[in-house]
């Protein structure tokens, strides 16, 4: 087991570096020159050239990137090329509200999506199955931003619930009850699409199991339903529940981007789009760089949840 | 030579097997692969359903010129105008006719959803079967390579690349399409895997076919079908990516007509709360859409693993 | 059929080596081969059928395999009319393999299930360049009365046949393109008793109309005894004994091709009074076979130097890789 991770993590690391490679490159495509953003219009070519020279910009692009990564291994991600900021300090002051958001959103999403997928297992092709179907087929293929707009159309506009949008009340007390009452909508919103997709996976996963000879066996010995259903058929149905919570970690960083523009929430998914807007390259490298570690870590966590859910998997 | 050998020669054969031939004979042209893979899809209600919605969007695109009530580009004189006899779905903040240029989006939706996934299933498929029969190093390379492109959060990466490459409806159709092959190569391969230790595959190696014609003839029709499903998903995916990067201003961009961007207008709150006619129509045929492909891609996996299972 | 010396062979195989590596570790690391086929020579001459048999995992079909290069050797050559198939171009060898077929154990995976029977059977003509479409759908018809099925089965697809019918199916398909030599992968252990016969009196008749050369390969002696002139015994990837199916009947040398005949019904009851071999314990696994003669640790009578020492095969015309031959302890 311990090798079996030690191998995994091997093969991360080679992943890795074309990761940083390939976004680099992503980013160097970029014709506009951050220099030709910053400086002021009215600079000479000569100061141009200096401030190129200063930011490392005249060196080749492969020198560039070794620039880059020795940089990066001393944990420095460089500075925003729009405010100046070292990157590192941007990214820790808008990760916490994105991992909120997203966090809260994932548990919402995964507590609605269980219980309803193992009660549509139960009662395969009842009303409450179809109804619950539906739900997920509508979870799955409505616009994030539609939906938003939609919510915010009923909750803030017109019913007046809820605020349209941001994080905290804007020279209110930042109380947790404010924070909480801003969350509500995006979190709705994000959690449709998480438990439409789950739903789906819970239900599958539980009616192969139920049909399974142990279950029969089970319900033999005089085991109660309750029993049966969750203990003995959830966690055997967990394997694929698992890759879909694998496949639905990196979101904490990735996923929110549309949903955050929409709420105006200030996490990374609205940073990215500052970034691109005003072509601060770095912070954007950086914000791509941490999603994509996130997804490498999650799927390092999936194959090792995998193992300890089913004792059967071994890996030599 | 075979070919010279007596015809009328006896060949043993039992008067049972004869008999189940005849059976065989009788029972006509039994349907192919193709047949009961429609049929059991056309025996599911909500699929067939979305077919006829997609099919529906489908001919509203192709048929815009005709249908549509004006220019989608036209400037009238009314700003914002309510719902009325001549726009039936009012006009936007620049003048022009709603219903119009919602009737010219769907070609947006369509171009890019079938466009892109056409770019990432051609791609997939490829890197996918030379991974999978060639093995070794060649497969190693194309699996970390697929490897790094799925470590970047998708949505993420095609926003970032169409800012760069700049926003227009080829280069998001292009982007999509070529970030999105990670996911079929890997099925491919999987499916290669299993099918090329299959005899027929080795029979085929033996009677001196070429490599491209096993892969492309012998091995690719039986791998076909997670393709499909998955492709078919892909297309409700790429609706959904051009849409949002439309409204987030990183895709087709106005005067252009997209549902996408039609949406954008109700960022601000006085379009959203009082003239829901500009943003509800768009956002509804969005979902309409995608809703109708994910029945259909739906319908095609019941259809065709049920088909497998048997 | 009598087997005169002094005929070139078709078909050699030289110190054939066929070893897959085992990988363990963190970095992959070969830790050991699975000796599949180790040190297999033979000869086989124009017109004959030999017979390939022993149990499972004995390294039979990846001799067989090795053959029609649908495997590379690790070590040895396979000289198919004086070339060696590992040596020659893979243009080459798409050449060659117009005379060289399988047919194969297993008739539901052997044929596309996708393609219509009357392309199947088209298509190696057609991608040969022998023949145009309408020449080979004409020949498509001559082959499917040959081997004893209706031409209105062509537009069928393979799930719509038998077992039977599949075998015919896989036979006619290795016949399309004319070969001199064709590799019976156990075509007749997959189907019913009453079936085999009936494909085994087929292969019989096609090779006498069409002088055709068979390898044939079976885990029993009894399908072998039908149909070959001679017979190649094989025990964890070695050749044990090689002799004309009388000889290896009547006068088997190895205490393995002796047990491997018990395990057959004999019919004559005055033949029943030979003594029984019993064997012991399992094939030991091809990873990690025993030192010296691979069989000693299930033969009865096995003495010190067969823990030591690998036994050649020795003898002319009847050869036996054993240092204690039956004659010789039964004498």
């Amino acid at each position: 087991m311990l090798q079996y991770i030690f191998r995994r993590i091997l093969i991360a690391i080679p992943v890795l570096f074309g990761v940083t490679i390939l976004n680099f490159f992503i980013i160097n495509l970029a014709p506009g020159n951050p220099v030709d953003m910053m400086v002021n219009p009215s600079a000479t070519p000569e100061q141009l050239a200096m401030q190129k020279h200063a930011l490392g910009l005249d060196q080749p692009v492969w020198s560039q990137y070794l620039h880059w990564l020795v940089q990066l291994f001393h944990g420095n991600l460089g500075f925003s090329y729009s405010t100046r900021e070292p990157v590192t300090q941007i990214l820790a002051s808008h990760i916490g509200p994105t991992v909120l958001l997203m966090g809260v959103s994932l548990i919402v999403g995964y507590l609605i999506a269980i219980p309803l997928g193992i009660v549509c297992a139960r009662k395969q092709n009842s009303w409450i199955d179809y109804l619950v179907t539906g739900f997920s087929f509508f979870g799955i293929s409505v616009p994030h931003f539609f939906l938003g707009l939609g919510v915010i159309y009923v909750f803030a506009s017109k019913l007046l619930l809820f605020p349209t949008g941001s994080m905290n009340t804007l020279g209110g007390d930042g109380s947790l009850m404010d924070t909480i009452n801003h969350l509500v909508l995006p979190v709705a919103v994000l959690a449709t699409g998480i438990a439409g997709n789950m739903v789906r996976y819970v239900r599958s996963s539980m009616l192969d199991v139920l049909g399974k000879d142990y279950l029969r066996t089970a319900k033999a010995k005089g085991l109660s339903q309750f029993i049966i259903t969750n203990k003995h058929a959830l966690r055997n149905s967990l394997i694929p529940i698992i890759t879909v919570i694998g496949i639905d970690i990196p979101m904490l960083i990735g996923g929110a981007i549309v949903t955050e523009q929409v709420f105006q929430w200030p996490g990374l998914g609205l940073l990215t789009i500052q970034s691109i807007t005003s072509r601060d390259y770095s912070t954007l490298m950086a914000i791509n760089l941490l999603a994509a570690v996130t997804v490498l870590v999650a799927n390092l966590l999936t194959d090792i949840l995998y193992a300890v859910a089913d004792p059967r998997i071994r890996y030599d | 030579m075979a070919m010279n050998l007596n015809p009328n020669k006896n060949v043993p054969e039992t008067e049972g097997l004869k008999s189940s031939e005849q059976i065989l004979l009788q029972l006509g042209e039994e349907e192919s692969y193709l047949h009961m893979v429609m049929r059991r899809f056309l025996k599911h209600k909500l699929a067939v359903a979305g077919l006829i919605v997609f099919g529906l969007i489908i001919l509203i695109a192709a048929l815009a010129p005709v249908i549509s009530p004006h220019d989608p580009n036209k400037i009238f004189g009314e700003f914002e105008a309510a719902p009325s006899a001549t726009h039936i779905l009012g006009t936007d903040p620049v003048g022009r006719d709603v219903m119009s240029r919602l009737i010219y989006g769907a070609q947006v939706s369509i171009a890019v959803g079938i466009g892109a996934v056409a770019i990432y299933v051609a791609l997939g498929i490829v890197l996918g079967l030379v991974a999978g029969y060639f093995g070794k190093w060649v497969d190693m390379l194309i699996m970390r390579l697929t490897d790094i492109f799925m470590s970047f959060p998708y949505f993420m990466v095609i926003l970032v690349l169409v800012s760069i490459i700049g926003p227009s409806l080829f280069n998001i159709t292009f982007v999509i399409g070529l970030l999105g092959w990670p996911a079929i190569a890997r099925l491919v391969r999987g499916s290669v895997l299993s099918i090329k230790e299959m005899d027929y595959v080795k029979a085929g190696v033996a009677l001196g076919y070429s490599t491209p014609k096993i892969l492309f003839q012998h091995i690719l029709p039986n791998a076909l079908a997670p393709i499909l499903v998955n492709a078919t998903f892909g297309v409700a995916s790429a609706i959904i990516m051009e849409a949002s990067l439309s409204f987030l201003g990183m895709g087709v961009r106005p005067p252009a007509a997209s549902w996408g961007n039609m949406l954008t207008q109700a960022e601000s709150i006085t379009v959203l709360s009082s003239q829901p006619w500009l943003w509800i129509p768009p956002g509804l045929m969005i979902l309409l859409a995608v809703l109708s492909i994910n029945f259909i891609g739906d319908g095609l996996r019941d259809a065709i693993e049920s088909q497998n299972a048997k | 059929m009598p087997l005169s010396e002094q005929e070139k062979p078709l078909l050699q195989v030289k110190n054939l080596k066929k070893y897959y590596p085992i990988k363990k570790g963190v970095i992959s690391r070969t830790v050991g081969y699975v000796k599949a086929v180790d040190d297999v020579s033979f000869d086989i001459y124009p017109g004959e059928t030999v017979g390939l048999v022993g149990e499972s995992g004995c390294g039979k079909s990846t001799t067989g395999r090795s053959l029609v290069r649908l495997e590379d050797p690790t070590a040895g050559q396979v000289i198919f009319q004086g070339k060696d198939l590992a040596k020659i171009s893979n243009k080459e060898m798409r050449k060659l393999r117009t005379e060289l077929q399988i047919i194969f154990q297993d008739p539901y995976s052997s044929l596309n299930p996708r393609k219509r029977i009357g392309d199947l059977l088209a298509e190696p003509l057609i991608a040969h360049k022998l023949a145009t479409r309408s020449e080979a759908d004409k020949k498509v018809n001559e082959i499917l009365e040959i081997v004893g099925l209706s031409k209105q089965y062509k537009n069928r697809y393979p799930h719509e046949f038998s077992g039977g019918q599949r075998q015919r199916i896989g036979i006619a398909r290795a016949l399309m393109l004319h070969p001199k030599l064709i590799i019976c992968d156990e075509p007749v252990s997959a189907l019913d008793v009453s079936i085999q016969a009936q494909v085994l009196n087929l292969l019989k008749d096609l090779q006498k109309e069409l002088k055709l050369t068979y390898v044939f390969i079976a885990h029993g002696l009894g399908a072998v005894k039908y149909i070959s002139d001679r017979i190649c015994v094989m025990y964890l990837g070695r050749v044990m004994e090689f002799a004309t199916t009388k000889e290896i009947f009547e006068h088997p040398l190895h205490p393995y091709t002796e047990i491997l005949l018990n395990a057959y019904p004999i019919p004559n009851p005055h033949m029943r009074d030979r003594k029984q071999i019993v064997v012991e314990g399992d094939v030991p696994s091809p990873a990690n076979p025993p030192k010296g003669c691979v069989f000693h640790t299930r033969c009865p009578f096995a003495k010190d130097i067969c823990k030591e020492k690998i036994p050649t095969l020795t003898g002319k015309g009847h050869t036996v890789a054993c240092h204690f031959p039956l004659e010789s302890v039964n004498v």
